[in-house]
């Protein structure tokens, strides 16, 4: 029977790529190889209306997209081989899964014919990717794969967000089929709940306005559901303080009188000893880790809890919850707004109590404020201090896993969301800098840094050719400790200073490295340089490396050890 | 919180994978999967997953939601003893000589179990019952002697309302 309308035939690399352009996306992170070589063939003809960027290692690829998707909010795409491009980018995937980034990523796989071969380059990628996707597909006919294309971009996206990978055999990017891209989407097993129950959410209201000490206790989800206005309406009309995990921060202002900074192993002591004689808390798009709630059956001492999650898995799962609220973090704040304009009396009611309790809390700031003792060495602090201050809070900080990123967590005052880029979750080092391409590469215009370490920098190290072949100007500042700090300051409190294995002895001169791959190389021995290479480098569009050598044995307080309640704190 | 067995039906999309995806849940997060049997519906395109798992309620509520978490999970749904008919079924090869053959026809009578396959020195039995039944069967087939034994896991169905 010949088809009326017959639509045009096209590749399964053709399909591929004309879907992502009906997704919308320009940008796409990715390293070719034997098993991908018919998309990028076609690739190469959609030069001018996706921007490929070529990294050096397939997990900085990973991370790129990472970094590009919690930046932009939109979804980041990765391209990869089979096999050992597809395994390079686990460590991406699972990060991305642990923080709920929307990715889509798109791996090559052998021909179908030798699936379960053994065959050259092979892996079970759906298998290996299973528990690190939100949902992972085999394209077995290229008459799918525009559909699950649509599919893949739809489950990344809505609800909780989570990276979706899409395997693609060889032959299936070569066969042709017609291409219809779907309009909308159903499914009936994957619906998420973004309007929480109404009822649910008048006892929250109702609980905000009875409470004498509630605090807001905010999350990622803030973050990645844009709700930071909302949430900034619901504080300053109800006078609400606000503490974040690090994941939150940015989704509230971190100079605002309201704010009390990060809780948790690493928090401040007003956010820890605050929550800790709260009366109410309100678990914003947080899921009760434990480096933020310590000993958790002392989580927030007899406090009632409400929280507020898109995922329900997350509600209950760590700590028993009063108050229930499944639903999309910002629909809800929304809702609580819509209650609260009809509730002008009540609010002012609340005035004097709330008046006392910010009072309470102002003066646990006021009594263990964070800091740190300046000497004749840099201290990590000081160098943190200075990029917040010389980029006035409006720069996008990545930062890689250990000491470097606590400091940059409480020494950096964010005042937007979007604009950290960590690896809360998993605790990915390597993850910062190719966040920070990831970044950079969305927004040319913005300053964009890298607090590193010497250790988690050489980790994605070879991403340097990638900022120096497509001038991006990241700036890395890596506080060099010649240590990994946070293992060493473990076994420092922990293990009667046995720094087993902690002590970096041979690290490469950075500033040669980075001048040996065409991008800048600074460095400061003293305070007084800190200043001049920072400036420096600010002015200079181009990738650059700064060395800070800081002090050696240099700690991150307040911190709590790991099992105690978060009252308990060492201070500086 | 007290602890005991629960039974779980799982209605999922009938995708390649999606016994691992349900299976691999379990293992990453720490459940037990005590007895699990797996079969397609009348739709074409659905299987249910009939889940034997162990714990408190608190677990169980998060077996719950992580199972809904899946995209192929469609429904998830307990099944308790009151509202449901929960069948196992087994097979069991006896030894089977003059001086044992009364003592299997007689079990068998009891529990209207049925000889499915005979042989000269031995019998194959079928039977389906509760699990509890199914535990009294095999505490009085044992000491005729067990040559081989096959079980299902659950299987379970909610009753009508009355």
């Amino acid at each position: 029977m010949i088809k009326e309308n017959k639509k045009q035939l096209m590749t399964g690399s053709k399909i591929l790529i004309e879907s992502l352009l009906k997704e919308g996306v320009d940008t796409i992170f990715g390293y070719p190889g034997g098993a991908v070589l018919n998309i990028y063939d076609e690739l190469f003809n959609y030069r001018d209306k996706l921007n490929h960027i070529l990294v050096r290692h397939e997990q900085g690829a990973a991370h790129a997209a990472d970094g590009y998707a919690r930046a932009t909010g939109k979804v980041g795409v990765v391209l990869v081989t089979s096999g050992p491009g597809a395994t390079n980018t686990i460590t991406g995937i699972a990060t991305a899964y642990m923080d709920s980034v929307p990715m889509v990523i798109i791996t090559g796989q052998v021909p179908t014919s030798l699936i379960g071969n053994d065959a050259f380059q092979e892996a079970d990628t759906v298998g290996i990717t299973r528990p690190c996707t939100k949902h992972n597909y085999l394209v077995k006919d290229v008459g799918d794969l525009a559909r699950i294309v649509k599919e893949a971009f739809y489950i990344a996206s809505t609800g909780r967000p989570g990276p979706v990978l899409i395997d693609i055999p060889k032959d299936i990017s070569s066969n042709v089929a017609e291409f219809d891209y779907p309009e909308s989407i159903e499914m009936r097993s994957y619906n998420p709940t973004y309007f929480g129950h109404h009822v649910q959410i008048l006892k929250v209201v109702d609980e905000l306005l009875k409470a004498e000490k509630p605090m807001l206790y905010i999350g990622g989800g803030v973050i990645s559901s844009n709700a930071s206005n909302e949430l900034k309406e619901i504080a300053e009309m109800l006078d609400l303080p606000i503490v974040s995990t690090l994941m939150g921060l940015g989704g509230f202002p971190s100079e605002h009188a309201l704010f009390f900074g990060m809780l948790g192993m690493h928090g401040t002591y007003a956010a820890n000893t605050g929550i800790s004689n709260a009366d109410f808390i309100v678990a914003v798009g947080s899921r009760f880790d434990d480096r933020v709630t310590g000993k958790v059956d002392e989580f927030g001492g007899k406090a009632k809890f409400a929280h507020i999650d898109i995922d329900p898995s997350s509600i209950g799962k760590n700590v028993k919850i009063d108050i229930p609220v499944v639903g999309d973090v910002k629909s809800v704040l929304n809702s609580m707004l819509e209650i609260l304009s009809l509730k002008s009396k009540e609010i002012e009611s609340t005035q004097y109590k709330r008046m006392k309790w910010l009072e309470e809390l102002n003066m646990y700031k006021y009594e263990h404020p964070l800091s740190y003792k300046m000497t004749d060495v840099i201290k990590p602090q000081f160098v943190v201090e200075k990029i917040y201050e010389l980029t006035d809070g409006d720069a996008i900080i990545a930062t890689e896993v250990g000491q470097n990123q606590m400091w940059a967590a409480q020494f950096y005052k964010f005042k937007n969301p979007r604009s950290l880029l960590t690896s809360g979750g998993l605790g990915t080092m390597g993850y910062g800098f190719p966040a920070a391409i990831g970044a950079q590469v969305a927004f040319p215009n913005r300053t964009v840094f890298d607090i590193a370490g010497d250790g988690s920098i050489q980790m994605n190290i070879q991403e340097l050719a990638t900022a120096v072949q497509y001038n991006l100007p990241v700036k890395i500042a890596i506080i060099n400790n010649n240590f990994l700090g946070m293992i060493r300051q473990w076994q420092e409190l922990f293990y009667e200073k046995r720094y087993s294995f902690s002590k970096l002895n041979v690290n490469p001169d950075f500033v040669k490295l980075a001048e040996s791959y065409g991008a800048v190389g600074l460095r400061a021995n003293k305070p007084e340089q800190v200043e001049d290479v920072l400036k420096t480098a600010l002015s200079i569009r181009k990738p650059v490396v700064m060395d800070f050598v800081v002090a050696q044995e240099e700690g991150v307080y307040p911190m709590v050890a790991p099992g105690y309640p978060i009252t308990g704190m060492l201070l500086v | 919180m007290m602890e005991k067995n629960h039974i779980l039906s799982i209605l999922v999309e009938n995708e390649s994978g999606v016994l691992a995806r349900v299976a691999g849940l379990f293992s990453a997060r720490g459940f037990n999967i005590d007895g699990i049997s797996v079969a397609g519906t009348l739709e074409k395109d659905e299987s249910k997953m009939i889940i034997s798992t162990y714990g408190d309620e608190q677990i169980l509520e998060q077996i719950t939601k992580q199972l809904n978490r899946l995209i192929n999970v469609i429904k998830v749904q307990e099944l308790t003893d009151d509202e449901s008919v929960m069948r196992q079924t087994i097979l069991v090869k006896v030894n089977a000589d003059d001086s044992t053959k009364n003592e299997i026809f007689r079990i068998k009578e009891i529990f209207e179990a049925r000889i499915v396959d005979v042989s000269r020195n031995a019998y194959v039995l079928e039977f389906s019952g509760s699990a509890k039944k199914m535990e009294a069967f095999i505490e009085l087939i044992r000491p005729i002697g067990i040559k081989d034994i096959v079980k299902t896991g659950t299987i379970a169905i909610t009753r009508s309302k009355k």
